[in-house]
């Protein structure tokens, strides 16, 4: 098998026994890319089916006769680093090297069921499984260990995954002799103290960083099964469009294509060769017939619609009477704020491949939840969850839901079609770009009131948005494909709206305050987008808070200080002017702009300053710099935190300068990079990371503290430059009053 | 119609029977199996499949390979020597200069490309050298970290290798 041989050539890569060990401890990553993943590679039992309920060590972690430790995740390497976290988290509690271990992910035939991998939230969940498993196992192998040694337990000291007693020693191969580890995680195994640490909270480096440098197969771009063939779909031009005609005859004279699947309004080629393939869609495209319904509202009335339309009001929180409150301050501001739909804009679109064969469907996927997808496909063909596996496959990154999940319910509506062959599909750019799950459009109105010392007496927040959430959990409607078959599912839109109102409500000592949301059923498909609703909620909070600081004629930095009892959240803060400074020397031209959060008011604390340059001969400004202090508690792996942090900047950087998803009555017209532009390197801001390690405390996820925070701050510091407060997103250089520089 | 391609890739010749329209990206990562050069959007707009033509950074979605045939084709799969990573790559992994990585074949053979022609670039010429490439996890700052690492490492052995 082609993939098979190409991870055997590793050992090419080998320059020492270091690297060897290294590059070994990488055979399972491609491991996983083979069917069934199975005893093949290292004569080693991998679970299958999964192992465990959860409850076991053995649901989490393996030893093989080797001795090498494997972990066994359900959640997915997006490229936030989570594999080599959680192998960190692993061979700190068992102190082993890292070179002794590997890690399964997502795989609905060897994995727990860990649901999506989102919401930051990887590290306090399948993390602190992991580790409660290693610290179990690790009691138990000094159990064992001090029997063999004559020993006490408390006397045995590990290193390197061996236990020793004076001089005599064991290595926890020779203690599980390649025995499962069946029982159960009690929760009251002693976890190692932090003072102990060797691996967690240092930058230990990903391995698998070095695979894509070398340009080894990685990402399920990259699988070729044997007999593999390709297949394309063709998309409505416009949601809802129904297919009037296809040119059947014409296509299937093309070279190479073997079958054309039309049901209801999908349509698809399937084809030997994948270019081949590309040029029937292109004929496809050109010559289909499809009945399609105006999109509305249109850009230029959207607001005002979200506004009208915003329905199945809810109160998030209340506290004291904020219309009393309000009408008894010294002074009250109102401001609403804006953003458009945002793309998740993935650089290497969706792709799936699904077999289907002796009555069993395989899928390949680099979905966020392998589990819920599994669920879905099988509402969607109608076949039981036991005939279906999902093995998670690495993909470019997502950012939350994108065309993952699509793209696997086209390839398993297709392997059906064509019984024995793996099925490849890979999403054209346009299609990532017209048919993903956009991150919502919003508005919000805030009314904040002001005490005669210029506190804030009284806050109100009015939300109005479309869901947050739309991902595939068991219901085939929420995948592209089954709206479109001759006997569609439908969308069942609505439910959660948690997502809407994240971070809304304010981390500031207010003792009156009240927020509201409003849902909205939008023109456009909308899903989770990292940070989701806290992304704008921020921008609003943040920038309003600016606001009033002006009010009430005092530094914006030391008005949040003024209302931020929180000792941690004060600490991200200071640490961040201490380091990064703050408006030391008004600078012509330059403006300097903060903002803070913390993550769904529960996970990491994060500050941030932009820095901007104005150009007003030239009527522009660029972000010339972002700063951020980040607390996420204890640090498993700080280059981690670090990447994420100052990615998440520069990602956020580009939603709020330049991003909008445009459309008009026909569809959706941002389907490129030159129609959605986002953020290239020669405008990319410098960045900096001030990193807080609580080792004492609990993680706390870090993926997405900064997307809102970052938006607040290039507001703020376009206000602090121009004078201009810019509350529509994107926040483009023509929406500042230039005049007053002429 | 079919037909056989000459083409020099990796500084192997290849005689590849594919279509005179087919763009080299396909060329190369289905009829040679290769994955450094990756599909990002088949428009030239997003660099994730950039290889080196005769030494100069392109793009190879749109190029049909009938008519890169003229060129030497270098792809990141083909920048290791004797089973050790170049120093471009070497900075890369390093430097951990990824984060999902999807964009890291193309911003390596552009970092590769411009060190290349000018040994000791600043940091306007790096960025500009990258430009093309698009990040999405927004990894430049490490991006960058890698090309300056890289640029010092081959100057710092150039300088060593003098008398």
């Amino acid at each position: 098998m082609k993939v098979f041989e190409v991870f055997k050539t590793y050992g090419a890569f080998r320059t020492d026994r270091r690297e060897f060990l290294r590059n070994s401890g990488r055979l399972l990553i491609g491991f996983q890319l083979l069917p069934l993943a199975g005893a093949a590679l290292d004569g080693e039992a991998i679970p299958h089916p999964v192992a465990g309920n959860g409850r076991t060590i053995d649901s989490w972690l393996q030893f093989d006769s080797e001795g090498i430790l494997t972990v066994i995740t359900g959640k997915m390497e997006l490229g936030q680093g989570i594999r080599t976290a959680l192998m960190q988290m692993a061979a700190e509690e068992l102190d082993m090297p890292m070179d002794r271990v590997r890690i399964i992910i997502a795989d609905t035939s060897q994995t727990q069921d860990e649901r999506y991998t989102a919401g930051s939230g990887s590290i306090e969940g399948s993390g602190n499984s992991i580790r409660q498993a290693a610290a179990e196992a690790r009691r138990h192998l000094l159990k064992l260990a001090a029997d063999r040694l004559n020993a006490v337990p408390e006397k045995l000291t590990v290193e390197n995954g061996v236990v020793r007693y004076g001089t005599k020693t064991i290595a926890y191969r020779d203690l599980v002799k390649g025995q499962k580890l069946e029982m159960e995680v009690t929760g009251n195994a002693p976890l190692k103290k932090h003072s102990e640490y060797k691996l967690v909270g240092k930058a230990v480096g990903r391995t698998d960083i070095a695979l894509m440098a070398a340009a080894k197969p990685y990402y399920i771009q990259d699988m070729r099964l044997p007999g593999m063939v390709h297949a394309r779909v063709l998309r409505p031009p416009v949601y809802g469009a129904k297919l009037l005609s296809v040119p059947r005859e014409e296509v299937l004279k093309l070279p190479g294509v073997s079958q054309l699947v039309v049901n209801g309004s999908f349509v698809a080629v399937v084809a030997a060769d994948e270019f081949q393939c590309i040029k029937a869609v292109r004929l496809l495209r050109e010559k289909a017939k499809w009945e399609s319904p105006a999109l509305s509202p249109l850009p230029a009335a959207l607001y005002e619609d979200i506004l009208q339309k915003g329905a199945g009001t809810e109160t998030v929180e209340e506290k004291s009477d904020v219309v009393k409150n309000l009408s008894e301050a010294s002074a009250t501001l109102e401001a609403v704020y804006k953003r458009p739909y945002h793309m998740h804009g993935s650089i290497g679109p969706s792709c799936a491949i699904a077999e289907w064969k002796d009555g069993q469907l395989t899928i390949w996927s680099h979905s966020q939840g392998v589990y819920p997808l599994r669920k879905t496909i099988s509402n969607l063909l109608n076949l039981p969850e036991a005939k279906i596996r999902i093995t998670g496959v690495p993909g470019s990154g997502c950012y939350g839901h994108n065309g993952a999940d699509d793209v696997a319910g086209d390839a398993a509506l297709l392997a059906m079609q064509a019984p024995g062959k793996p099925v490849r599909v890979q999403w054209m750019r346009e299609d990532e770009h017209q048919w993903e799950p956009y991150g919502s459009a919003m508005v919000l109105r805030l009314k904040g009131g002001l005490d005669g010392d210029g506190r804030v007496s009284a806050w109100q927040t009015e939300i109005w948005s479309d869901t947050h959430s739309t991902r595939p959990g068991g219901n085939a409607g929420h995948l592209l494909a089954a709206r479109d078959l001759e006997k569609p599912f439908n969308l069942k839109s609505g439910g959660f709206s948690g997502g809407s109102h994240r971070n809304s409500v304010p981390l500031y000592d207010f003792n009156s305050q009240k927020i509201i949301l409003h849902n909205y059923n939008g023109p456009l498909r909308t899903s989770a987008l990292r940070s989701l609703g806290a992304y704008a909620n921020i921008f609003a909070l943040e920038s309003f808070m600016d606001e009033l600081a002006h009010k009430a004629g005092k530094d914006p930095v030391a008005f949040r200080l003024s209302h931020l009892k929180d000792p941690r959240a004060r600490a991200v803060i200071e640490l961040l002017i201490e380091k990064g400074g703050w408006r030391k020397g008004e600078k012509e031209l330059v403006g300097e702009g903060f903002a803070f959060a913390q993550y769904k008011n529960n996970a990491a604390y994060c500050a941030v300053k932009a820095e901007i340059l104005i150009d007003p001969s030239a009527k522009t400004y660029k972000v010339t710099k972002l700063s951020s202090a980040i607390d996420a508690g204890q640090t498993i792996n700080s280059t981690g935190v670090i990447s994420q942090t100052s990615g998440g900047m520069i990602q956020a950087a580009s939603w709020t300068i330049m991003e909008e998803v445009r459309y008009d009555q026909n569809g959706i017209v941002s389907t490129s990079w030159d129609k959605y532009p986002i953020l290239r390197f020669g405008d990319v801001p410098h960045t900096e990371v001030f990193l807080i390690d609580r080792p004492e405390l609990e993680p706390m996820g870090a993926g997405e503290a900064a997307q809102g925070p970052t938006a607040a701050a290039i507001a703020n510091a376009i206000f602090h430059a121009t004078g201009s407060r810019l509350r529509e997103i994107p926040l483009l250089p023509e929406k500042i009053d230039w005049k007053k520089f002429s | 119609m079919a037909e056989i391609i000459d083409i020099k890739v990796n500084g192997e010749r290849h005689r590849v029977e594919a279509e005179a329209d087919m763009p080299l990206l396909y060329l190369l990562r289905n009829k040679l199996e290769l994955n450094g050069p990756k599909y990002g959007c088949g428009m030239e707009q997003c660099g994730s499949c950039m290889v080196l033509l005769n030494g100069k950074a392109m793009p190879s979605c749109v190029i049909p390979g009938s008519a890169a045939a003229v060129y030497e084709v270098v792809t990141l799969d083909g920048l290791a020597r004797d089973g050790k990573l170049s120093v471009v790559q070497k900075a890369f992994v390093d430097e951990q200069s990824a984060q999902c990585g999807y964009c890291m074949n193309g911003m390596i053979m552009s970092a590769t490309a411009l060190l290349a022609e000018n040994p000791k670039p600043s940091d306007a010429e790096i960025r500009q050298a990258l430009n093309r490439v698009l990040c999405r996890c927004g990894t430049h700052t490490r991006i960058i970290n890698a090309v300056k690492k890289a640029a010092t490492e081959m100057n710092g052995a150039k300088s060593a290798g003098k008398p």
